[in-house]
């Protein structure tokens, strides 16, 4: 596994330089076994599911993709290219592990037990989409940038103050690891030994600004040497390798053995959001080809075709199945009854205080 | 009954509530062992274990954070902020994270935190030490915001602050800390969010304030009566959102005239607020415009000068003259 080492020069250990990160591996772009050492225990039908979850979750956001351009969702972040990463780290975790997402992070909210149409009503803005399922462990994705991060800190120590044996793991993006709530929050976790586990799905770009641009360190992972974390790079487009090294981390912090940063290396093949973002302004039309000898799915589908776990019709029948279930969520979706301003009002408070029900009593005197 | 000071009280309250809910946490920088940088917590830490009353590291941000993380798994943390400058730090987590939660998740989460910070003038604080910001805290949706001006109350109200299932801004004034005794209640006992106290009764004209300018007031009243006969009401808000506009608007129709005191500087703030609802709810019983006095809009005043830049008695006696001979 990836670690790192402290080499000292010049003036001695009063100077050290840090030696490199190198992303950790198991499938070459190719698909073939790399790193059999440190293959995952996983039984041929788990290997089949992890494909399943990925195409499924391709053709879900190529479908998401459309469905924003022609208006009928509201916002939406692609995901496609970082699939490994969100497939593997959630396959790694307990269903009673809890999930702090970004905006971006629906997939994995989808696969640990959210449901699809209330992603479609979150996105379009509407309360019920954060009315999370008593027994689905998520919270409501986050839009500041790092919020989730020091809440995961809390949300970490509250499994540790009950001795629950759960774990919080929380995503963010590489401009995410330039926030100050990013670094205070691997600082707390670290302090107090907390069960937490900190992604960074480093996708190459916030919006528009290359990761070069967003700071002068190397790479993220070496931002949790600072915070006294254990900290891992990993191929994030490797589904095999995501899940060996948030699976390693989860166990880890189960153990009470405290907190890791995952960057998880990624690119992003999409724009930024469904609102107006184009990447060509920023990157040129190449790039992204490049990628796509890399990407998550060619990759994985490959090894598992030369294993005979895989076939053409394995896949056409999990696009069937995804493209069915999108188009049973969306319905559900819009069939989902419209809010209210006096509902809006009544979630305020456990007890609607004397002024709003005023308000409430305003609104509904002018004639709504 | 024992003499405390407010200081003394919310410490009490403290441990009413870590005593009596296992949920309850206590957590900033410093309170732990050295029971806050104003022995707040004192001896709580002791009392209760590393796991309930702790240290942080220094940092506003990661305090929000861990409270609204913690009270989204049920606890009902009470995070301090060491000094109400520091609390930009942390304003998403007080503004935006913890009033939303409820909100967002149409109820499946919930953020009962109770932040506290002392705040206010008249000590002589270093910068960004004494501010009074109650005005941004009470523009926010889904926050409460409580400010105590006696022992008695501090205790009763941080009670119900903690037993509050949202948010609540606890705002305790520096210069009440030690500033006098009173006569608390042991063990526990509540002074309900929202409702507004005449703490002194009159009929000619009403002064609505909280926090220190309670005394401030209470001394311009007398002052008032005695020099010039004049019957003054004064109202303690005690908690500014959400305000009691009952029991203001009963006063001022009684007397007809009313004054804000406030510590905070003038534009946009909590007497903005309570002339607004005297107007739309009782301006035709008014006799004379209501009147401001707070400091002039600027900074706060720097400490070598900060004793001119608050309200003083003698501003307001002016104000309540001013008010009485329109």
């Amino acid at each position: 596994m990836a670690d790192t080492r402290q080499v000292a020069e010049g003036f001695g250990n009063s100077e050290i330089r840090l030696e490199q990160f190198k992303p950790f591996t198991i499938l070459s772009p190719e698909g073939k076994v790399v790193n059999e050492e440190q293959m995952p225990e996983l039984s041929d039908e788990q290997l089949r599911e992890l494909m399943k979850r990925m195409v499924f979750t391709r053709v879900w956001d190529q479908r998401a993709v459309g469905l924003a351009r022609q208006g009928r969702l509201g916002f939406y972040a692609p995901v496609s290219g970082q699939e490994a990463t969100m497939i593997g780290s959630e396959y790694a975790l307990n269903k009673d592990d809890f999930i702090l997402p970004g905006y971006r992070d629906i997939p994995q909210l989808y696969w640990h037990g959210y449901p699809m149409y209330q992603a479609f009503l979150w996105s379009r803005g509407h309360q019920h989409g954060g009315e999370i399922p008593e027994d689905v462990h998520v919270l409501i994705p986050q839009i500041i940038i790092g919020a989730q991060y020091v809440q995961a800190a809390g949300v970490a120590m509250a499994f540790k103050r009950r001795g629950e044996k759960r774990v919080a793991i929380t995503y963010t993006g590489d401009g995410g690891s330039s926030q100050g709530d990013f670094y205070e929050a691997m600082n707390f976790a670290g302090a107090f030994n907390l069960p937490a586990v900190f992604v960074v799905q480093n996708n190459g770009y916030a919006i528009s600004t290359p990761f070069e641009k967003q700071t002068a360190a190397k790479s993220v992972a070496q931002k949790g040497i600072a915070a006294g974390i254990r900290s891992v790079q990993v191929d994030g487009m490797d589904v095999l390798a995501v899940y060996r090294v948030v699976k390693d981390a989860v166990d880890r912090a189960r153990d009470g053995k405290g907190p890791s940063l995952i960057e998880a290396v990624n690119y992003r093949l999409g724009p930024h959001s469904m609102s107006g973002d184009d990447p060509t302004r920023y990157r040129s039309k190449e790039e992204p080809d490049q990628y796509e000898q890399r990407e998550p799915l060619v990759r994985f589908r490959k090894y598992l075709e030369a294993k005979g776990l895989w076939t053409e019709e394995d896949e056409n029948r999990v696009i069937e199945e995804a493209k069915q279930t999108v188009a049973d969520e969306i319905k559900k979706a819009n069939k989902y009854e419209k809010m209210t301003i006096p509902g809006l009002i009544d979630s305020m408070f456990d007890v609607t205080p004397p002024y709003l029900e005023k308000q409430k009593a305003e609104y509904m005197k002018e004639g709504n | 009954m024992a003499q405390m000071t407010m200081a003394k009280a919310i410490n009490d309250a403290l441990r009413v509530e870590l005593e009596r809910d296992p949920k309850v946490m206590l957590f900033g920088e410093d309170v732990g062992k050295n029971g806050g940088v104003f022995r707040v917590s004192d001896g709580l830490q002791k009392m209760f274990g590393e796991d309930r009353v702790f240290d942080t590291p220094l940092a506003e941000s990661g305090i929000g954070g861990l409270a609204v993380g913690l009270a989204s798994q049920g606890f009902r943390p009470v995070a301090e902020i060491q000094f109400i400058g520091f609390i930009f730090e942390a304003m998403d987590s007080i503004c935006v994270q913890g009033p939303r939660l409820r909100y967002r998740s149409g109820g499946r989460y919930t953020a009962p935190i109770v932040f506290r910070s002392p705040f206010g003038a008249g000590v002589k604080p270093p910068e960004l030490h004494g501010d009074s910001l109650e005005g941004l805290l009470a523009q926010t949706p889904g926050l409460k915001v409580v400010v105590p001006s006696n022992p008695y109350d501090a205790k009763g109200l941080l009670i119900s602050a903690i037993r509050d299932n949202d948010p609540v801004f606890f705002l305790e004034h520096l210069k009440l800390y030690f500033s006098q005794k009173a006569d608390v209640p042991e063990g526990e006992y509540t002074v309900p969010l929202g409702k507004a106290k005449v703490v002194r009764e009159g009929s000619d004209v009403t002064i609505i304030t909280y926090g220190a300018m309670v005394h401030t007031s209470l001394k311009a009243a007398e002052q008032a009566e005695k020099e010039q006969g004049a019957k003054v009401e004064v109202i303690d808000l005690r908690t500014i959102s959400p305000l009691d506009t009952e029991t203001i608007v009963q006063s001022v129709e009684k007397t007809g005239r009313a004054i804000v005191v406030q510590e905070a500087q003038r534009t946009a703030g909590i007497a903005a607020e309570v002339i607004a609802q005297i107007n739309e709810n009782a301006i035709l019983k008014l006799e004379a415009p209501v009147k401001r006095v707070t400091p002039p809009d600027t900074i706060i005043g720097f400490p070598l000068i900060e004793e001119e830049w608050i309200p003083d008695a003698s501003r307001i006696v002016k104000a309540i003259n001013e008010v009485l001979d329109f």
